[in-house]
């Protein structure tokens, strides 16, 4: 290719030709200096857009086209700008060109071509002008750029340009030269739509060039133009273009004057548009062409550089020859060898060698020869052929299956799971076990398996005969292996030869002295003999066991044969006699006793002589320590005298222990000896003379055939013909091969005599060999047997074979004679001495290499690890190599390389050696035990001690371990020094309490001992409810919607929904929202409040008015509330008669108190207020743990008190009263309800009226009975008496009852006593109550106090109460049961709900219960019922739910045609239709017969009927199915009651006087306490009386002695009744009636205490608290 | 609290919940906590968080939230290191929004940027009938709290079934950490240390 230069030559020729050659069309120009730009500019893009967008769709090409010439119209003005003083030559020429053209067509057509130079345009404005140059200067200078930058690029790398520029030129050249006249073809061809549209446009094209006008065709065409693909330009260029096309028309020949600005606006626009323009028309570029009107616009100029001319033809055999020159086709024949090795080389084929060639990928044979001959063809090409004339080549790379699963993902990034990951290198340890080699194919290993066959020592189908002789069998190889050994005559002959040693030694230095070196020899040789003789001794003796014992077992044998009358095995034993020469025999037996005899007196001569050294030495040493001692005697007395003690002792320390007093020994008995080795010799060895027996086994015996034989031999030798045995070949646990199944033969043993040829490519690491046994087609394993690997050195033919013995443990039986294995069996008729055997016996093979044809073993070199995979190791460490196991027994393997003498240089031995030098040299100390984790110790980053002191570590343990403490415990600091000792103050003084009872608290000693026992008692409940909380159920993890069920009497959900979807909408009627519930676990402090809402009051005591004086007579005047009114109204009052109406005779209101805040509401007025008023309470959890345990253990109580606000005028000047309001506010207290936390927790509202728990006296306030007003509640008040709440509370947000525990409880099994099927059947029984009532608790198992579970009516049994109790009312039942009642009501109650985290019910025995004296109201209900029981009563326990204990116990009893129901926590009884009786929910009746649960629709006691014996009201537990099994009671036969001692409850009652004093005044720190003594002691009076009238009010008398007594003042107090159980209540309850808080200037305080003592240390207290005011 | 002398460590995480791929589900969100023990506290950043709901593009699989997180933990003791529980939602075929997956990952300990992938699961109904009417109520089981997830005790109660894996980035900077004498930077990565104390 030429130059860039070149080029622009010959594109400028061209220019000229065509011009001169195409028509005198006007666009023609305009194409042309479009082309021109383009070639200068984008003729590289275009180029290649061309190629790309040749195929596309003609239509949209059609648009595109249409596009790029509208662009190249705007173009071509741009370009006409730097035409105008063109820069270079090329300019130059296009501006010569354009001259002449517009010379033509300026009046034409002056729109395409706007006159760009100012001189031709006068009217334009030199602003523009400038402008304009400075734009023309710009691009001509960028130009200019370009150009020169091309031209450099073309001067200094032609390599790149030759490919970036020069080869998109040629392809241009390329396309334009014949694609054109190609496509024009093709294009013709398209839709009409378009030639028309051509046509017309040439058409107009045609016209306007007369016109000079854009004719309406046109025009239109121009505005319906279908500009689609520049939706964003086309606006603009429409807008545009008309305005243009007027100034043209305007500036005819000349450019517009009006034009300019437009113009400058267009250039702009113009060229920022460029850039997309280029882009887009890249796009277009190659579509241009597809249509003969637009390339005539577009590409006319490339046609311009064509030169047409005549198709050269160039000779077929001309081009062929030329062709020839640069190419070549490569032949397909096979290359000839030679030509493909250099010259006078024989092709050497390295696999003929014996060298590893690899399989080469396979390549067809042409393509092969193909590619050789190119080779060739080259010039080096023989490089690339191997020895053996092919080509080289790698062995084939590509596996047959993939390696790895095929990756299937979109993305580009790979799935994470599947991103590689480095990892060091491992060595496998698979590695070493393939024989290296394998490649090579001589060096195949061969291990021959000779399985030649087993014998059964014992099998299940052996009789009792054979497995007698069997054992014969196995005598007689022992005896026969002994008589080969021979070992008894070797140690003779050893014992005889050392003998003579000896003796010669000795002949030999006769009465010389002997020296060292023959001294040791003839110890040595002494020693020696010893030892040998004993070996000796040994083995004879066992000789003549087994001798015995076989004659024995034939015996037997043959016993056994005579009884059962046939013979099932053909052993025969024969003895045979061997005469000897007695005398011979009889004097070598002599001999040898005597020799023994002397060796024997020898030695213990020798033993005593040493004993004697020692006997002396011993002896000199204590009697030198006695001497000692005595000079220390009398040191000692010397120094007593001196009285220095201290030395004194450590002379005696010096002195030591006193060693004992050698004996001497004794002197050994030669007789005695002789005796011993004559009677031993006569144990062991055949008596002298006696002729030697030698026993011969023979199987010759015959044996009884079948038809002889009882029936159950016969079935068993059937059993055995049908066995058949085979054996499998395992090879590293691959099964490889296994023998014919052979028939198991009447003498148990089967011959295989197989070899099986194993071929191994594996190192050889286990070989084993299964036997199987068979019965028919099916098979089972019997025994495997594991054969050792071989040595490399065993080969075929010469290795022997060996008996491998085996066992199995398998339990076989057989109904017939065959004796079983693993089952005992006797041979005794009686069945006595059973023994029991297991199939075992001896299989016979041999395994070992084979051998090749020529004599070469098949074996594995032993250089490889064959030996152990730990070989190499074992040359570096004996240990390693040895194992650790073994290293425990290193003391032993010591001395047993001592003892054996190991061949130090034996490089056998070196591992040995190097072992026993590292254990002499001591380096490794073995450990004398073993140890279960080795690496413990690495892990103790503490010692233990260190671990113990740390505080941080402590902290962590105490938080894993949930002490309640440190339960909770954030950020344990990261050092040891910012925990301060501070923080376990409080755990380890709780510890401390825990040991020591505050004995301030519990006053009296038993009191202490009981509160330390339930102290325990708690614990080991709370440690199981720790368990409990740590077993999870599926509930308390996942939650999961029930599946519906359609009715029912539970949750018919579905049904319920179903028939709510047909229901009619009722917009008026308001549904209720379910809460939502909040799970306690991501609660924080105050998320949770208490709402209490305070609805209305009933039946509220109102003030009294005093009768002797008004009560407002102060010397302020008179009370706010009560004015002028009152003293009219006292005496009304004193007539009996009512109060008048709108009198505010109280002003209540109600404080409820709860985790120290105190809200109240506002006070209403009158005896029957409402207030309605809802108070939100703040809650906070104990250690902000709010997980449902935590809160159900929450101890804190609602205290809801009612109080009386009394307002009192204190302006002390009449003066002042018009303008100031002075007033002292005073409450007083009426009555209280108490509402634990646990309950609202566990019921999570509870609503509605509930009666307040009033003094029985309260002064200064009484009832109103019968108020006329209001008149609706008359019939309800007048049922009961006393004061009424209505309440309403809840927790906002709602929380999930956590009674998880509870239930979690019952998982956890507790131990019984209870029978399995009581157990099972009450489980069943609580199951189905809950299924169908879940809100009816049910009850038959309870636990008790020892953990327990105990059935629960084992707890009924008739008790007597105390006898004084009885005694006190003998005439009226009803009030015996009433005092009954209250005495089990004075039972101090702790909820064990409370006290034991909700974790279970404890149940105590009344017994126990009465010693705790504490219990919750299950205890006390059991106490009470059982009394009602001893009492003749018809009584039952209640389980239920009340309101607002929650689930309770309540007691029901029978009597006069009614039923009544106590509340045994109180004493009261309810009649079963009294509307204000607490219980709500009747669950169960329990007595001491049967438990009953309640299926009735109702479980209000109101609507009810308590008919057990019906058994569709009440579900029995013991039915006829299921009776009674007749459960004995836990409870005792009686209770004890111990009297009550007199004098230390008034003792108590003094201290607690005391102490209520010291806190009110305690809690008066602002004011002066004053005592009123005579009111004091006034009051001291009334309480016993209170007392004996059980609490019930004798208020009116009482009051009206009082008042008269002390009519000077204005009181208001009231009596507390409590049960005595600790004195911190009693002050709860004094300071929660805020009496103290009276802070009238006067007020005197009255306060009295009873304690009434009943029996069985119960106490009743009374506290009575007034406060009085002077009325003056 | 000096330089020299902390006590306590930082753990700084950012990052994000970068995507989903639950190949039968759309339109999904996420939320996602951190579980951690007693030592740990959040010093900056958002505990827990809720994203958009994500739809699958056109041609992909996987459901791309890219839902930052940003949040720095100090500590005294390493014991109860955070763990992230991510748990998704979506709509079922009647439109009732349940779970989609639950699943926790361990921060991790080293400081740098890592990619995680939590295969996710959901529990399973207790019974078929159970299962069929959750489907129609669509009312799956759920854990009652997410945090469940990343501990071990009481696991063994329920069944799960998986589907479907989110993967989260994290780049963790730590702070102190070796003053106290907790290294986690692997061997390879530092020089051969003396076992610090405690």
């Amino acid at each position: 290719m030429s130059s860039p230069s070149d080029v622009r030559e010959k594109m400028r020729k061209k220019r000229r030709e065509l011009q001169e050659s195409l028509g005198r069309v006007r666009d023609d120009k305009q194409a042309l200096v479009a082309s021109d730009w383009d070639l200068s500019q984008d003729n590289g893009h275009t180029a290649v857009e061309m190629l790309a967008g040749g195929e596309e769709d003609p239509g949209e090409a059609l648009r595109r086209s249409m596009m790029a010439k509208r662009m190249k119209k705007k173009k071509k003005l741009l370009k006409e700008m730097p035409v105008e003083s063109p820069p270079d030559e090329e300019l130059t020429a296009v501006q010569e060109q354009d001259r002449p053209h517009d010379d033509d067509d300026d009046d034409v057509q002056p729109v395409r071509d706007l006159p760009p130079r100012p001189a031709m345009r006068p009217g334009s404005s030199q602003s523009e002008n400038t402008m304009r140059q400075r734009m023309t200067e710009k691009l001509r200078a960028a130009k200019s750029k370009a150009a020169s930058l091309l031209e450099q690029e073309s001067i200094i790398e032609p390599a790149s340009r030759l490919q970036s520029l020069r080869d998109r030129e040629t392809l241009t050249r390329f396309d334009r030269d014949t694609d054109p006249d190609l496509r024009a073809d093709e294009d013709s061809s398209f839709t009409a739509r378009l030639k028309f549209r051509d046509v017309a446009r040439r058409a107009t094209t045609d016209k306007r060039t007369e016109a000079g006008l854009p004719t309406a065709e046109e025009a239109y065409n121009f505005f319906t133009f279908n500009f689609d693909p520049e939706p964003q330009q086309q606006p603009r260029r429409k807008k545009r273009r008309p305005g243009r096309r007027e100034a043209e028309e305007e500036g005819e020949g000349e450019a517009g004057e009006g034009d300019g600005e437009d113009e400058e606006e267009g250039e702009e626009e113009r060229e920022c548009e460029g850039e997309e323009e280029s882009e887009a028309r890249d796009e277009d570029a190659p579509l241009v062409r597809d249509e003969e009107e637009d390339l005539f616009l577009i590409d006319q100029s490339a046609q311009d550089f064509l030169e047409v001319r005549r198709a050269e033809y160039v000779d077929y055999s001309r081009r062929l020859q030329r062709e020839r020159d640069t190419l070549f086709v490569p032949s397909m024949r096979t290359v000839p060898a030679s030509s493909k090795l250099a010259e006078n080389v024989r092709p050497r084929y390295l696999e003929e060698e014996g060298l590893y060639v690899g399989e080469r990928p396979h390549v067809g044979l042409t393509n092969q020869n193909i590619l050789e001959n190119r080779i060739l063809k080259q010039g080096e090409g023989r490089k690339w052929f191997g020895d053996d004339g092919r080509i080289m080549a790698l062995p084939d790379p590509i596996k047959e299956s993939s390696s790895r699963p095929p990756l299937f993902h979109l993305e580009d990034e790979l799935d994470p799971a599947l991103q590689t990951a480095y990892r060091k290198a491992l060595k496998s340890k698979h590695v070493n076990l393939y024989i290296s080699g394998m490649g090579d194919p001589q060096s195949d290993y061969q291990l021959d398996v000779d399985v030649s066959g087993l014998i059964f020592s014992h099998h299940p189908l052996f009789s009792r005969e054979h497995v007698l002789a069997a054992r014969l069998a196995q005598l007689y190889d022992q005896h026969l292996t002994r008589q080969h050994k021979s070992l008894t005559r070797l140690l003779t002959d050893k014992l005889n030869g050392l003998r003579n040693t000896i003796h010669n030694m000795l002949e030999l230095h006769r009465g010389e002295a002997l020296s060292q070196v023959t001294q040791q020899r003839m110890a040595e040789y002494k020693q020696e003999v010893r030892h040998t003789r004993q070996l000796r001794d040994v083995e004879q003796d066992k000789d003549r066991a087994l001798l015995k014992s076989i004659i024995r077992v034939w015996k037997e044998l043959k016993a056994l044969r005579d009884f059962q009358r046939f013979t099932n095995t053909p052993f025969k034993l024969f003895v045979r006699r061997e005469k000897v020469e007695r005398e011979q025999d009889e004097q070598e037996c002599e001999d040898d006793i005597m020799a023994e005899v002397e060796e024997l007196q020898a030695e213990t001569e020798e033993d005593y002589q040493k004993k004697m050294s020692e006997y002396r030495r011993q002896h000199e040493e204590w009697k030198s320590w006695k001497r000692k001692q005595k000079v220390l005697k009398k040191k000692q007395k010397k120094k007593r005298q001196q009285e220095e003690e201290e030395e004194d002792e450590e002379s005696e320390e010096e002195l030591g222990e006193e060693p004992e007093k050698p004996d001497p020994p004794e002197k050994p008995d030669s007789g005695s000896l002789e005796e011993q080795v004559r009677e031993k010799a006569a144990r062991i060895r055949r008596k002298p003379g006696e002729p030697v027996l030698i026993p011969e086994l023979t199987v010759s015996g015959p044996v009884t055939p079948n038809e002889q034989c009882p029936r159950a031999e016969f079935a068993r030798r059937e059993d055995v013909s049908k066995r058949a045995l085979f054996i499998k070949v395992l090879y590293n646990d691959k099964e490889v091969s296994r023998t014919d199944s052979r028939a198991l033969n009447m003498d148990f043993r089967v011959h295989f005599g197989q070899i099986f040829n194993l071929k191994i490519v594996n190192w050889p690491e286990s070989i084993k060999l299964q036997v199987f046994e068979g019965v028919g087609s099916s098979s089972t394993l019997l025994v495997e047997v594991c054969v050792p690997v071989p040595e490399s050195s065993v080969l075929t033919g010469s290795a022997p074979s060996e008996e491998m013995e085996f066992s199995s443990n398998q339990r076989v039986t057989f109904n017939h004679e065959g004796v079983g294995s693993g089952v005992p069996f006797s041979f005794e008729t009686d069945g006595t001495s059973t023994q029991t055997l297991l199939t075992s016996g001896k299989l016979s093979c041999c395994v070992s290499w084979a051998v090749g044809e020529d004599d070469v073993p098949l074996a594995p070199p032993s250089s490889q690890p064959g030996g152990g995979m730990y070989s190499g190791l074992g040359q570096m460490d004996a240990i390693a190599c040895i194992g650790a196991s073994s290293l425990n027994d290193m003391k032993k393997l010591g001395k047993w390389a001592a003892e054996s003498r190991l061949d130090p240089n034996d490089p056998n031995n070196t591992s040995i050696m190097q072992l026993l030098s590292v254990v002499s040299g001591g380096d490794v100390a073995v450990p004398e035990y073993f140890r279960l984790e080795q690496l413990q110790e690495e892990f103790n980053f503490l010692t233990d001690e260190e671990l113990q002191l740390s505080r941080r570590f402590r902290l962590l343990r105490l938080r894993s371990q949930e002490v309640a403490e440190f339960r909770h415990f954030k950020c344990v600091p990261s050092m040891e020094r910012e925990i301060s000792q501070k923080v376990f103050q409080d755990y380890e003084k709780r510890l401390k309490d825990g040991e020591i009872i505050d004995t301030k608290e519990h006053i009296d000693s038993h009191r202490a001992l009981v509160a330390k026992y339930l102290q325990k008692v708690r614990e080991s409940v709370i440690n199981r409810s720790l368990i409990a909380k740590h077993h999870f159920m599926l509930s308390d993890v996942v939650s999961e919607d029930e599946v519906p069920s359609i009715g029912g009497p539970g949750a018919g959900v579905l049904g319920w929904n179903l028939f709510k979807l047909a229901e009619p909408k009722r917009p008026l009627k308001p549904h209720r929202k379910e809460r939502k519930k909040v799970t306690a676990q991501n609660l924080s402090d105050g998320d949770i409040k208490l709402l209490v809402n305070i609805i209305r009051g009933y039946d509220i005591p109102v003030r009294r008015l005093h009768t002797s004086k008004p009560p407002v007579s102060a010397k302020s005047g008179r009370s706010f509330t009560e004015p002028f009114a009152a003293p009219v109204l006292s005496q009304i009052n004193q007539q009996g008669s009512e109060w008048p109406f709108g009198q505010p005779l109280i002003r209540p209101f109600v404080e409820v108190s709860f985790q120290r805040s105190v809200l109240q509401t506002s006070a209403a007025e009158g005896p029957n207020p409402c207030w309605n008023e809802e108070i939100v309470l703040p809650f906070s959890a104990p250690n902000g743990d709010y997980s449902s345990t935590s809160l159900q253990s929450v101890r804190d109580e609602v205290f809801i008190n009612i109080f009386d606000e009394l307002l009192s005028d204190v302006v002390e000047d009449e003066r002042e009263r018009e303008n100031t309001i002075h007033t002292r506010i005073a409450r007083h207290w009426l009555g209280s309800i108490k509402i634990p936390f646990s309950t609202i927790y566990l019921q999570s509202r509870i609503d509605g009226t509930f009666k307040v728990s009033t003094p029985p006296v309260l002064l200064g306030y009484s009832k109103e009975r019968s108020l006329g007003s209001e008149g609706g509640y008359d019939t309800i008040r007048s049922l009961s008496e006393g004061t009424f709440l209505s309440l309403f509370i809840t927790i906002e947000p709602q929380l999930v009852p956590g009674d998880t525990v509870r239930e979690k409880m019952k998982e956890i099994k507790f131990d019984s006593q209870e029978v399995e099927r009581l157990l099972i059947a009450s489980e069943v029984f609580e199951k189905e109550a809950s299924r169908h009532f879940p809100d009816r608790p049910c009850l038959s198992t309870v636990i008790d106090i020892n953990g327990k579970t105990v059935f629960v009516t084992r707890f009924i049994r008739p008790l007597n109460p105390p006898q004084e109790l009885l005694d006190a009312f003998p005439n009226s039942p009803q009030e015996t049961a009433e005092l009954v009642a209250r005495y089990v009501s004075l039972v101090p109650s702790l909820p064990d709900s409370v006290s034991f985290a909700g974790v279970c019910d404890l149940w105590s025995t009344c017994d126990q219960f009465l010693t705790l004296l504490a219990g919750d109201e299950e205890e006390h209900a059991v106490l009470l019922c059982n009394y009602f029981l001893s009492m003749g009563r018809r009584a039952w326990l209640i389980i239920g739910s009340a309101i607002p204990e929650g689930p309770t116990a309540y007691v029901l009893t029978y009597e006069q045609n009614r039923y009544l129901i106590w509340n045994p926590s109180t004493g009261q009884h309810y009649g079963q239709y009294d509307i204000f009786c607490p219980l709500q929910t009747i669950g169960c009746l329990i007595n001491s017969d049967n438990v009953w649960f309640n299926i009735q629709p109702y479980a209000a006691p109101v609507r009810m009927s308590f008919d057990v014996s019906k058994p569709k009201l009440w579900k029995p537990f013991f039915s006829r199915s299921f009776p009674d099994p007749g459960l004995s009671s836990v409870q005792p036969e009686a209770l004890v009651y111990r009297r009550t001692d007199k004098a230390a409850a008034v003792e108590l009652q003094d201290r607690i006087e005391k102490v209520l004093r010291e806190k009110i005044m305690d809690w008066r720190p602002r004011h002066p306490t004053r005592w009123n003594r005579y009111c004091i002691s006034t009051l001291r009076q009334f309480l016993p009386k209170l007392e004996l009238s059980g609490g019930r009010e004798v208020a009116e008398e009482h009051r009206l002695e009082l008042q008269s007594l002390l009519g000077e003042y204005t009181i208001s107090g009231f009596p507390l009744h409590l049960p005595f159980s600790e004195i911190r209540p009693i002050i709860e309850a004094v300071h929660s009636t805020g009496v103290h808080k009276a802070e009238a200037p006067n007020v005197e305080f009255a306060l009295a205490v009873h304690v009434h003592p009943y029996p069985g240390n119960v106490l009743s207290v009374w506290v009575y608290i007034a406060s009085l005011l002077t009325a003056q | 609290m000096t330089s020299n002398n902390p006590a306590v460590f930082l753990l700084m995480i950012n990052g994000q919940i970068e995507a989903a791929d639950f190949p039968e589900y759309d339109d999904l969100y996420c939320k996602y906590c951190f579980v951690y023990g007693h030592d740990w506290a959040p010093t900056s950043g958002l505990e827990e968080g809720i994203s958009q709901i994500t739809s699958k593009g056109r041609g992909s699989q996987s459901l791309v939230w890219n839902f930052p997180l940003d949040i720095t933990f100090k500590s005294t003791n390493p014991f109860g290191w955070p763990q992230i529980v991510v748990s998704v939602y979506g709509p079922d075929t009647f439109g009732n929004d349940i779970v989609r997956g639950y699943g926790a990952v361990h921060i991790p300990f080293t400081p740098g940027k890592h990619t995680k992938t939590i295969p996710m699961f959901v529990p399973e109904s207790t019974s078929r009938l159970q299962k069929f009417t959750s489907w129609l109520m669509g009312r799956r089981p759920e854990f009652t709290d997410p945090k469940v997830v990343a501990q071990g005790e009481g696991r063994e109660v329920t069944r799960v079934r998986s589907q479907g894996c989110v993967t989260l980035q994290f780049n963790i900077v730590t702070k102190d950490m070796k003053k106290l004498g907790y290294d986690t930077t692997s061997i390879e990565h530092s020089p051969a240390r003396t076992p610090q104390q405690l």
